[in-house]
């Protein structure tokens, strides 16, 4: 009896050593790229062309940063990109949280119906609306401004509403009716109750919000058109098509564009969680 | 009439103060409204508009009934970028889920310590920028000074070309496809977390072990999970862009042509706003017909469960 349990246990453990092994073996598998770029942004070019593929660079080197801050406009690519974020940023905080707030502590004709629209819209491929967007803009001459990646921000995202609709539906309605009773406005309510309880909801949007601007491509490229107004992101796919690519600078800037938000993670881990956490909920 | 207005509005008419609060909720809305209105309803319309015409953006847009969509199945480069997005969803899709499940289910067996790290790890690529990552896997998968080849030239596999073999070009899709999982697995163990632990001692007091566990307790409970991810990466296929437009340009030989990249070059490359909207057209009648499809397959039974 005792020997056989002591075999079980052997088993149980070899398992878990098992299990173990693999998990690990694939979570370096995850790591991999990044120990690609961050090697690869301190590599010579002459290093980085070399094969076979050398692990460590044999003489590291800062010149790759020093020419994305000195060969490129960089800056401006920044300060461009910070443009947009901030704006979406700005406008999914107010319009998503005025709509969430009307979707959930008000109640209306036809609320939870329209509501299932804004569901649906989720579901809507970004392709089809792209083309008559892109032929309105132009009509309005607003191709190559920064028009069209910001303005549709201040006009509710379905799945920010639905983000904070969930948050809001939960908080009890004896708070609100006290207030209303009060004489409190509707607005007053919404700005002085509401929003201060609903810190954790806006901060996750805010983070999504800047994740989605800070890692948009397509947008960019079908709407900015003109070099004044690229984003980083853009600019990096550009300086990529290059005929002649300069690797050493895009694996250098790839760093530059991975570790604000690899800080603001390690930062803000909850929030980020929550955010993806929630929208496998409605499923 | 009255009648039917009465029993649908009744409360609002007679109560001014249920009235006022319609109407707050309506202009709390109205953000949402407009922007629906001139973003996504009026570009969903005009959009099946232009499907219909032959539309180069100088000229006016001219009518042409469905010859745009027969004209599709015509074409060579859109068959075969239907496809290689069959391709993806059919392999890609199950290949990514089964991975990201499998690691799910790994990562929440309780009585594996230490792995915390390891969900970090395997969620950090997704917050890389889709660019970055383009650029990171053009390096990773390069035959003979890559990474990937290197680790396999280890173990003595010999390593393909990847991104630049017509065979090889889509696994290598498949690989950077499973390296963003990061999202699915937060979610699969969210939903992980929810299967009651009653469930787990029953079965283990039946000499379950942690497979049969997995397969017919936690695999069944989080159905609803999977089959959001699923369709979230159905979607996210019909959608590839990116990926393939920064690192093959839809080659070798049209090997990593994709739904969307076809259609971004239609519409901005060759400038064909009609033939591009009735691509759009299609792939939203699919990507829903797939959806309703997956939607009875994978119904959530409760009088299954017990």
């Amino acid at each position: 009896m005792g020997k056989e349990l002591r075999g079980y246990k052997i088993g149980v453990m070899l398992q878990k050593g098992v299990i173990y092994l693999f998990l690990l073996l694939f979570a370096m598998g995850f790591l991999l790229p990044f120990f690609f770029l961050l090697t690869g942004s301190f590599k010579t070019s002459s290093e980085l062309f070399s094969v076979p593929f050398r692990w460590f660079p044999k003489h590291i080197t800062l010149e790759n940063y020093e020419q994305v801050f000195t060969k490129i406009p960089f800056f401006r690519y920044l300060r461009n990109t910070v443009i947009i974020v901030v704006l979406n940023m700005v406008g999914a905080l107010i319009s998503n949280s005025l709509v969430a707030y009307g979707f959930s502590r008000l109640r209306w004709p036809g609320r939870d119906k329209i509501f299932m629209i804004v569901i649906a819209t989720m579901i809507l491929p970004y392709q089809v609306t792209l083309i008559p967007l892109y032929l309105m803009y132009t009509k309005a001459g607003l191709i190559g401004t920064f028009v069209p990646l910001t303005l549709p921000g201040f006009f509710g995202n379905a799945f920010f509403i639905f983000l904070m609709r969930q948050f809001l539906v939960g908080i009890p309605k004896e708070l609100t009716e006290s207030a209303r009773i009060d004489g409190a406005g509707e607005f007053t309510i919404f700005l002085k109750l509401m929003m201060p309880i609903s810190k954790p909801v806006l901060a996750t949007v805010a983070i999504m919000s800047f994740m989605n601007s800070w890692k948009d491509f397509l947008g960019p490229l079908v709407f900015l058109g003109s070099d004044r107004l690229y984003t980083l992101s853009l600019a990096a796919s550009m300086l990529r098509s290059n005929l002649n690519p300069n690797w050493e600078l895009l694996l250098a800037l790839g760093v530059v564009m991975v570790l604000p938000v690899l800080i603001l993670f390690f930062v803000l881990q909850k929030y980020f969680i929550q955010g993806i956490t929630m929208s496998g909920i409605k499923g | 009439m009255t009648g039917l207005k009465e029993k649908l509005f009744g409360e609002y008419i007679h109560s001014t103060q249920r009235k006022k609060e319609a109407l707050h909720g309506l202009l709390f809305v109205l953000p949402w409204i407009i922007g629906f209105l001139v973003f996504t309803l009026y570009p969903i319309i005009s959009s099946f508009y232009y499907s219909l015409c032959n539309y180069n953006v100088i000229g006016k847009p001219t009518f042409i009934g469905f010859n745009n969509y027969v004209n599709l199945f015509k074409d060579k480069t859109f068959i075969k970028a239907c496809q290689n997005t069959v391709y993806m969803i059919g392999i890609g899709v199950p290949v990514t889920t089964f991975t990201a499940v499998l690691v799910s289910l790994l990562l929440n067996n309780k009585k594996l310590r230490g792995t915390d790290w390891m969900r970090v790890v395997f969620f950090i690529p997704t917050l890389v920028p889709t660019v970055v990552a383009c650029l990171l896997w053009i390096w990773v998968m390069q035959p003979d000074s890559g990474i990937v080849n290197t680790v396999l030239g280890y173990l003595h596999i010999p390593g393909p070309g990847w991104l630049s073999s017509p065979t090889w070009a889509k696994p290598a899709f498949i690989l950077m496809m499973i390296w963003t999982c990061g999202n699915a697995i937060i979610i699969y163990l969210a939903g992980l977390q929810d299967v009651p632990e009653s469930l787990y001692d029953a079965a283990a007091i039946d000499g379950a072990g942690f497979w049969k566990q997995s397969l017919h307790i936690s695999v069944p409970l989080i159905r609803p999970t999977i089959l959001y991810n699923v369709t979230t990466l159905i979607i996210g296929v019909f959608q590839w862009f990116a990926e393939p437009y920064i690192m093959t340009e839809g080659g070798p030989s049209n090997a990593t042509m994709f739904y969307s990249l076809y259609l971004y070059q239609n519409a901005f490359s060759f400038f064909k706003m009609g033939y591009a909207s009735a691509q759009a057209w299609i792939m939203l009648l699919v990507a829903m017909v797939i959806i309703l499809v997956l939607f009875k397959v994978f119904k959530f039974n409760e009088t299954e469960i017990g």
